[in-house]
């Protein structure tokens, strides 16, 4: 059994990196990720883990230096946030692309101008094409756990992509909860040590990071495309496997909570979905039929799993941490489109909430579900709300 | 070494690069000095451009294209790496164009000096961004025309002086060499190899299309530039760079400056 601690989501994240046994880490400062590498810092200070930890100069550096290491069979690890993982975009395809993978961990928060230290979504749904697994977690138990299936999950052979833990600042970044750190000897049994098909070798060289044009150029992004759809049945795997080996899952792609026999729901990622819980649990014990879904895996994106939890329903109230200018919320978009043509498809709202760390409490998101149930918000374009 | 030593083993061969190219040439010496058990990383830039197309490539050795700006990075983190497997006889080399370092790559170079892991640095400089067609890069010389310097409107500004950057690291060990004096070269690959920790070696590297001169002269042109004292073949010790050669006969600059069309504006305007 593991040992109860009370962490934030920074520290937990920073235990799964220990019992991930990763061997090299590389990370920039940045609010609110900061706390994650220095909390790795002082285990390797107390020799609570073995690895290099590389003080780069930049984010791009950082990730350039998890690219190194991978490339020659080394699991690693980086975290960062908002300007960092812009500064990072180039480094996330190249990753990607060259199949890597490894582990980041994106502490969200709003991206500037205006500048904002406070969290939302848009930093890493920025990043949404860039060939990473996304999964937004909700409670630092979950970051810990998902740490470790995030490795489990990019180095299976099937799928070979990195996984980017989509963790909200301060919202989990900052706030404890009582989490349970599992054993050594458990995670080895549950994540063994990294194996990769290829790898830089003297005794065996090859050339990594080749250029290719035309159809072999189309062809390599095609497969991916088959790896982010073969991740979908991989992550749900992992997560039941973890299940089985710590008592806790999360649903592999997405929860559905409360949803049977619902009229109405509401979608989330993130931090805030716990307290849509909350808002569900209320609305039910009221008679009302509302369910929540959290979406864990935005990308890649469970279609199959979202149109079974919402065909007929009446309305879906989306809440998005995030704005792609000029259209709406991202996922409000995305879910759109998984349930395009869907025999009885619900109606379904947008809505832009949270943004730069603006609280998003139980009323408001009560007041979303009420709104979109009597069809009063806007079906075309995302709308703000709290401002 | 001496010349009859230099291996014959081609571990770099059949490129796409220009013929007489100077830098493909530093890639090969590069091999012959290591052998085997060195891994490559090249950002963007000729070398990468002209050796690595998915099915195919010149290297023997394993190699990493790397985004442009992270050479430096890139090699900290499979230095590291390694270091963790134990794997500590193997060669980490970065091997980057003068742009992909004394420019765009300067900021993670410093670094990565800074950092103390072992690795060998080469930066090729051919004094320009000649991958995309020729542009002015920090360590384009004063006088040369490029696609970004036109005719009169030529480089105005001296070469960057990316030795004493590199020695305000204060390294254990640093270099000068030209494509040109190949056991010079060989050698300074060689001593840096030994060294663990952090070593950089600037290699000049003459490309007749960029500069402007017949493929055939390319090693007469970098002997130029060292008799002619606009590059010099150098060894930092103890703080100070001290020649590893000192040619026999000095030429006249003017001579370097005529025998490449990129000086044609800069003599003109010296009348
Ligand atoms: C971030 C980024 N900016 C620009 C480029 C385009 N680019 C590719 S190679 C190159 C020039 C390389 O010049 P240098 O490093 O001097 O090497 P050379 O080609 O001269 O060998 C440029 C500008 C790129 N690949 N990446
Ligand atoms: S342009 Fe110059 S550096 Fe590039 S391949 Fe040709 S000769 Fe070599």
């Amino acid at each position: 059994m593991g040992e109860r601690k009370f962490l934030h989501a920074n520290a937990a994240i920073a235990h799964g990196v220990r019992l991930a046994r990763v061997p090299v880490v590389a990370a920039y400062p940045i609010t609110p990720q900061t706390s994650i590498v220095e909390k790795i810092a002082s285990f390797l200070a107390e020799g609570e883990m073995e690895a290099e930890y590389i003080k780069v100069e930049s984010e791009h550096s950082a990730l350039a230096a998890c690219l190194g290491a991978s490339a020659v069979g080394s699991r690693a690890f980086t975290a960062t946030s908002s300007q960092g993982l812009e500064f990072m975009h180039e480094m996330l395809a190249y990753v990607s692309g060259g199949r890597y993978p490894l582990v980041l961990a994106a502490v969200n928060r709003s991206v500037a101008l205006p500048w904002s230290i406070w969290g939302d979504q848009q930093d890493s749904i920025q990043q949404r094409d860039t060939g990473w697994i996304q999964l937004y977690l909700e409670t630092a138990q979950e970051a810990l756990d998902t740490t470790l299936q995030a490795y489990r999950i990019a180095e299976d052979h099937r799928v070979l992509t990195p996984v980017m833990l989509c963790v909200d600042g301060f919202l989990l970044s900052h706030t404890e909860e009582i989490v349970e750190v599992p054993d050594q000897a458990a995670v080895d049994a549950f994540l063994p040590p990294l194996d990769l098909p290829f790898k830089l070798d003297v005794d065996y060289p090859a050339t990594q990071g080749m250029g290719a044009f035309g159809q072999q150029y189309a062809r390599w992004r095609a497969e991916q495309q088959q790896a982010m759809g073969r991740a979908r049945g991989v992550i749900g795997e992992v997560d039941a496997a973890f299940g089985v080996a710590f008592g806790r899952s999360y649903g592999g792609l997405v929860e559905a909570y409360r949803m049977e026999g619902a009229e109405l729901a509401l979608v989330a990622m993130g931090g805030i979905v716990g307290t849509a819980r909350e808002v569900v649990d209320e609305m039910r014990a009221e008679g009302r039929p509302v369910g929540l879904m959290k979406v864990r895996a935005y990308r890649p994106l469970p279609r199959a799993e979202i149109r079974a939890a919402l065909n007929g329903l009446r309305a879906v109230a989306v809440v998005d941490r995030d704005c792609s200018f000029g259209y709406e919320g991202a996922l409000c978009t995305d879910l759109k489109a998984a349930l395009h043509g869907l025999a009885s498809p619900p109606a379904v709202y947008g809505f832009i909430a949270g943004l730069g760390g603006s609280d998003v409490p139980p009323e408001m998101l009560r007041d979303i579900i009420e709104r979109a149930a009597a069809g009063e918000a806007s079906k075309d374009e995302g709308e703000f709300v709290g401002i | 070494m001496r010349l009859t030593e230099i291996p014959q083993e081609e571990l770099y061969q059949g490129s796409l690069g220009c013929s007489g190219c100077g830098s493909t040439l530093a890639v090969r010496l590069t091999l012959k000095a290591l052998g085997r058990r060195a891994i490559f990383v090249v950002p963007a830039a000729c070398i990468s451009t002209v050796s690595c197309y998915f099915p195919q490539t010149p290297f023997r050795v394993p190699m990493l294209v790397m985004a442009f700006a992270a050479t430096g990075a890139a090699i900290s983190g499979m230095s590291a790496a390694l270091k963790r497997q134990g794997k500590s006889d193997i060669t980490v080399v970065g091997f980057a164009g003068d742009g992909g370092t004394v420019d765009i790559g300067l900021q993670s170079l410093s670094c990565a000096l800074e950092g103390g892991r072992k690795f060998i640095y080469i930066c090729y400089d051919n004094e320009a961004y000649m991958n995309t067609g020729v542009q002015r890069s920090g360590a384009t010389p004063y006088g040369a025309t490029t696609a970004t310097t036109p005719g009169r409107h030529f480089e105005d500004k001296p070469k960057k002086d990316m030795m004493r950057i590199v020695a305000a690291h204060d390294i254990p060990y640093a270099a000068t060499a030209c494509v040109s004096y190949p056991q010079d070269y060989i050698d300074k690959v060689q001593r840096a190899a030994a060294i663990d920790g952090p070593t950089y070696i600037h290699v000049l590297c003459p490309c007749p299309p960029g500069w402007g001169y017949p493929t055939e002269r390319t090693i007469e042109i970098g002997r130029m530039a060292v008799e002619c004292g606009l590059w010099s073949l150098t060894e930092l010790r103890d703080g100070r760079f001290v020649p590893t050669h000192t040619p026999r006969r000095r030429r006249d600059p003017s001579q370097y400056y005529a025998a490449q069309a990129r000086f044609r504006e800069f003599r003109s305007g010296q009348g």
